[in-house]
């Protein structure tokens, strides 16, 4: 049986406290944004999601390649904790850019480029789970589950571009945005508390894969227990 | 001069989202594993058993 480690106790505390404080940030700390109202402090944790949705796509795009040239099965059991943390976060980044678009521009959804990568990639990684639960030998699994990350993975980036590259009503926040798009400016007290939000998702987002792992960890075991008994 | 909308319903319901969708996915990673304990459990029983019944 797996013990949980004291580190993983400590990332357990240190991401509660990170949450809090990035909660206090946001509601509190952060001034009011004149235009938007109370509603632009969502922003924070949007950004964070955002970030962590699509670090751990990425992530299980690299660990795809990585089972696909090692065939060990560990890999395959992070590309499966980094999809699903991942799909988690991605999807309270969409909810929150929903519930930020009804006062800013009058609408829960519209099929803006940024917002329909967005959709497109949330659903790539959910029809991932539909793969695999359609898929009864281990080794098969993980082989099209690393296939399927690794294309599935090109939605990360094209997703982050791509209210760089095309007219979009989706604010820039990172980086330089075209003449015709609207960029987002942050006094120092809001930049405090986006970098913040960053630090704590990733901490969180670390925390949650942690033991996503381990839970993979103890379906590998299971289903070799399975196998013996079954013998 | 413009005055600041009250949008404070929207950002009560994003911050509500947020919790509660971590939150759901926290419990679903503790009862699945609770779930898999009790089966490596109930497994390794049965493990120790079959050789029991097999000297028998």
């Amino acid at each position: 049986m797996q013990s949980k480690s004291i580190a993983l106790t400590i990332l357990d505390v240190v991401s509660i406290i990170l949450l809090a404080i990035s909660t206090y940030l946001a509601l509190f700390f952060a001034p009011t944004e004149l235009i938007m109202g109370q509603v632009q402090r969502v922003f924070y944790f949007h950004i964070g999601t955002a970030w962590v949705g699509l670090l751990g796509f990425v992530l299980a795009a690299i660990s795809g390649v990585i089972y696909l040239i090692t065939k060990d099965m560990k890999w395959d059991r992070f590309e499966v904790a980094a999809v699903e943390v991942s799909t988690m976060f991605f999807f309270i980044t969409i909810v929150l850019g929903s519930i930020w678009a009804r006062p800013a521009w009058n609408t829960w959804w519209t099929w803006d480029p940024r917002l329909t990568t967005a959709a497109v990639t949330e659903l790539i990684y959910i029809a991932y789970f539909m793969l695999r639960q359609g898929i009864d030998d281990p080794e098969k699994r993980a082989r099209f589950g690393a296939v399927y990350t690794i294309l599935g993975g090109v939605s990360a980036p094209i997703t982050f571009m791509v209210i760089r590259l095309f007219r979009t009503i989706h604010p820039v926040i990172i980086g330089a945005a075209n003449a015709n798009q609207e960029k987002m400016s942050m006094t120092g007290d809001m930049k405090v508390a986006f970098f913040f939000a960053l630090f704590a998702f990733t901490v969180i987002f670390i925390d949650l894969m942690w033991h996503r792992i381990r839970l993979g960890n103890l379906e590998e075991k299971v289903e070799q227990l399975k196998l013996k008994v079954s013998m | 001069m413009e005055i600041t909308p009250d949008t404070s319903s929207y950002m009560i319901a994003g911050f509500v989202v947020t919790f509660v969708t971590m939150g759901i996915y926290i419990a679903s990673l503790y009862i699945r594993n609770r779930n898999l304990l009790q089966d490596v459990e109930t497994l390794e029983s049965m493990q120790t058993e079959k050789p029991k019944s097999a000297k028998k």
